[in-house]
């Protein structure tokens, strides 16, 4: 079964990065957004590093939104999700792996990425490693929040849109701590609270998502 | 929709089986839906005349205080219409209960009805007491939040074409979001508290004037009638709607 699921693992990571999301990507995608941004505010070095956190984590969403609508379907209309269920390895922890392999290629880069681009909008430097935790901990949240409404929205041609409808306002919570983290920190608070209950958000939806999605995806088949 | 094979059982749980016919479910709701208006009618007559001229003014808000008789009870259904779906959805999803998805469709566009009635009364009374029309304040970023998700399921249900599936789909939905309201809740409140704390529900009793609790409480159960009435009414007419379908596809496929 572990083979399995790094068999898993390793073909979404290949055809992420054939299809053009890969990793490298993913970072050119943050630099630009970030990039963007003081000309939509002004280059004011105080409003940046104020509203840095809030910029990060938006960034986050926006990159695990991007991809989640063929996250299932193309698997979908080719008919690997019925070899999936089909598998000794539960549909479960398949769709599990395949978020993994999302995140890896979205959140994680971030995560990675992010005391460069905290550079660059002036966040403090005392913000900057829980800022990097932070993004660590939260967007496999934000990912395994998305694979529900990914399963959820499977068979509809256009459902990118719904995608976001339906998800959006589950991701509050892992924004709010995310943010709060960043903020704590950079006023020189404990951040322990905020980053722990981050954690805890982001076990409990790990641990919920798959079966919502594999339920979804059951579903389908009537 | 097909008719259930009704298990013997005593009590509550025949009658839960047996109104999982909707043919007999039409029967009994149209018998009971008059005087379910009726009473919905009398209790929202009282409880508005005692809240709107029997019950004292506040000494700090005045007037204007008696928007609460709207507002509170309003707030309280948008919950309890999601809780009502939640319940469906464990109908839908875990009795395979005929008529639970359709109490769910039936129910989804009143909760959002409901939580729009909130936040424009609590909008109207933010304004004289606060100085503002909106404020990101934790219980009202709640209901905006509930909202949304209303406004989700709503466009799920829309979304996909067969009943069935849909169904079963907004159950889930519904579900995932069940389990996500109390966290949004915690969280929000952890993020910003403006709003007078809950004045009804709380340790030691009610801090409000029996004045002005009596209507308050009569309001709610107004309320309450009136979802259960709307409720009734939509699932009827969410049965009928189906059945028109299916005579309208067995006629198509006779005429094959």
């Amino acid at each position: 079964m572990i083979a399995a699921l790094r068999a898993v693992l390793a073909r979404e990571l290949t055809l992420a990065r054939r299809i053009g999301a890969g990793v490298e990507l993913g970072i050119v995608f943050f630099l630009i957004l970030i990039s963007v941004t003081p000309f939509a505010l002004g280059p004011d070095q105080k409003l940046l590093s104020r509203l840095a956190p809030a910029l990060l984590w938006l960034s986050a969403l926006l990159a695990t939104l991007l991809g989640l609508d063929r996250l299932l379907q193309a698997d979908e209309e080719d008919g690997v999700i019925d070899e999936m269920m089909m598998s000794a390895a539960p549909l479960e922890l398949v769709l599990a792996t395949k978020a993994l392999a999302h995140w890896l290629v979205t959140g994680l880069p971030l995560a990675v990425l992010a005391p460069l681009l905290g550079l660059m909008l002036a966040i403090s430097p005392d913000a900057m490693l829980p800022l990097a935790l932070s993004l660590l901990v939260g967007t496999p949240a934000l990912t395994f929040i998305g694979l529900v409404g990914a399963g959820l929205t499977v068979s509809l041609r256009r459902g990118g849109l719904l995608l976001s409808v339906l998800i959006l306002p589950l991701t509050v919570p892992t924004l709010i701590f995310g943010v709060a983290v960043v903020r704590e920190a950079a006023a020189g608070q404990p951040f322990a609270t905020p980053l722990t209950l981050l954690g805890a958000i982001t076990l409990i939806i790990t641990v919920v998502s798959p079966f919502a999605a594999a339920a979804a995806l059951r579903m389908t088949r009537g | 929709m097909t008719d259930a094979t009704t298990p013997p059982a005593q009590g509550f749980w025949a009658a839960f089986w047996s109104l999982a016919n909707p043919g007999r479910f039409m029967v009994y709701s149209a018998r009971w839906l008059p005087w379910l208006w009726l009473l919905t009618g009398l209790t929202m007559a009282y409880g508005l005349y005692k809240g709107l001229f029997v019950a004292p003014a506040d000494y700090q808000q005045g007037e204007s205080m008696r928007i609460m008789y709207i507002h509170v009870p309003a707030a309280w259904l948008g919950m309890f219409v999601y809780a009502t779906m939640t319940v469906s959805a464990l109908g839908t999803l875990v009795w395979r209960h005929p008529l639970a998805d359709v109490s769910q469709k039936a129910a989804a566009p009143v909760g959002a009805g409901f939580t729009v009635i909130c936040l424009v009364t609590g909008s109207f009374w933010g304004k004289p007491t606060w100085g503002t029309w909106w404020e990101w304040d934790a219980r009202m970023t709640s209901v905006l939040v509930l909202l949304l998700i209303y406004l989700g399921i709503i466009a799920l249900w829309r979304a996909i074409d067969e009943p069935l599936r849909a169904a079963r789909a907004v159950a889930i939905m519904t579900l995932v979001g069940a389990i996500n309201l109390p966290i949004i809740k915690f969280s929000v409140d952890w993020w910003n508290t403006l709003h007078q704390p809950a004045s009804v529900f709380k340790k030691g009793g009610p801090s409000i004037h029996p004045d002005m609790l009596e209507p308050l409480l009569v309001m709610g159960i107004a309320f309450s009638l009136l979802f259960a009435a709307i409720h009734i009414v939509r699932m009827q007419a969410e049965i009928i709607d189906r059945r028109a379908d299916r005579l309208a596809q067995r006629a198509a496929s006779r005429e094959d």
